[in-house]
């Protein structure tokens, strides 16, 4: 998918991530989170899975990181990925690129 | 099955003394939401997700559905109404998702039951999930959805009850919650009446007061002489007063277990009707101590050898 627009999903409540994306030349990816030093690396990983299941390429990615499990994040990623396509309302692939 | 967590066969006659409200779009409260000991929990896209926040709630809906071990508890999804726009995405990620349940919601007929049920085995075939295996419920919240209960409860095989929404009733009906529940006594009877004939199982609506312990124990005594199979509830704490009051008391299972054995006895020696502790006993008490008997197996609390 190509980030088309900027777009966010996800809030700033205790175990949620907010997402950013928006469109750039090259594939950037800023995580600010309290539990940085412990988990930076996972949770860059699973933005990094999430966007490749995506097939996104290029854009700017910013995740600002409350506690949130796995499953959140990743729910958090794709939504903003779809909103910034405007596709995430409906047809979404379940069990295909969303896994 | 498209989750990765296996989930046992959805049955629709399991035990749903309590059925706790989550919003599917708070990832903190879903994530926890099988520890508190509910027997089902229900997930919801409706009025508690923001209109511009339904897309993120599926997002998380799913992955919830298919990385959390729910375990025993059941999970029921709240759709949106079948009069919006969102609907048919939330059956799609249900039955992606492997969901045991959807509930639907202000049902007032028995073609919207077949309209969801419609897409919900559109959904199973899309997704490689076996066909039959997602479970329907109504949510009756107006008049209509009441005089209509025995239709829309008969109306799919999927159906494993009803349940009434008391706030949106009370406000089609112009009335307040009052003490005695006298405001929605005949439409809480009429759907009873409706689930029994269908043979469905009948569901209390949430009470709203979470600091009025004493206004929800009533309620809850209320509904457990009334015979409703189970409440839905917006907090954990709500949880254990219902599953003490709906599981049959020792002297109810003692009682239960001798007309149980005595009436295997008299039925060999073939006598129909007789009497046990003074009271007349036949085959309808029969049925009943049987229906006690399994109810306190399944709420825990029987350890007896029948």
């Amino acid at each position: 998918m190509v980030i088309e627009k900027t777009a966010m999903a996800g809030t700033l409540e205790s175990s949620d991530a907010q997402v950013t994306v928006s469109p750039a030349d090259t594939l950037e990816i800023v995580i600010e989170s309290s539990v940085i030093n412990q988990y930076g690396r996972q949770i860059k990983q699973t933005v990094v899975e999430t966007l490749g299941r995506l097939g996104v390429e290029s854009g700017l990615v910013s995740v600002v990181d409350k506690g949130a499990l796995d499953c959140t994040l990743k729910a958090r990623v794709e939504c903003a990925v779809f909103r910034s396509c405007d596709a995430s309302m409906e047809n979404i692939p379940w069990g295909g690129v969303i896994q | 099955m498209a989750g990765k967590i296996h989930r046992p066969r959805p049955n629709k006659d399991r035990l749903r003394r309590t059925m706790m409200f989550m919003n599917a779009q708070r990832p903190g409260l879903i994530k926890d939401a099988y520890i508190y000991g509910c027997d089902s929990i229900m997930l919801d896209l409706e009025d508690a997700v923001a209109v511009n926040q339904k897309d993120a709630a599926r997002f998380s809906l799913y992955h919830a559905l298919t990385t959390v071990d729910y375990g025993d508890t059941e999970v029921i999804v709240r759709i949106n109404g079948t009069d919006t726009e969102y609907w048919r995405e939330d059956v799609r990620v249900c039955v992606a998702g492997g969901a045991d349940g959807i509930r639907i919601p202000k049902c007032e007929s028995a073609e919207q039951v077949k309209e969801v049920e419609a897409a919900v085995e559109e959904a199973e075939r899309e997704f490689g999930v076996e066909v039959g295996w997602t479970l329907l419920m109504a949510a009756l919240e107006s008049p209509l959805g009441i005089m209509n209960a025995y239709e829309i409860c008969t109306a799919s095989d999927r159906m494993l009850g009803c349940a009434i929404s008391g706030g949106d009733f009370r406000t089609s009906m112009r009335v307040q919650i009052e003490p005695d529940g006298i405001e929605i006594n005949t439409a809480r009877s009429m759907m009873l009446l409706a689930a029994r004939a269908a043979g469905v199982q009948c569901l209390d609506t949430m009470y709203p007061n979470l600091d009025d312990e004493e206004g929800f124990r009533r309620e809850v005594d209320l509904i457990v002489r009334m015979g409703f199979d189970g409440k839905s509830l917006i907090n954990p704490k709500q949880i254990a007063y219902v599953h003490e009051r709906l599981a049959p008391t020792p002297k109810q299972i003692a009682h239960s277990e001798k007309i149980v054995r005595s009436c295997r006895e008299q039925a060999d020696a073939g006598v129909g009707v007789y009497v046990v502790d003074g009271k007349m006993v036949d085959p309808p008490f029969f049925r009943e101590a049987e229906r006690i008997i399994e109810l306190a197996k399944k709420c825990g609390v029987y350890h007896g050898d029948l």
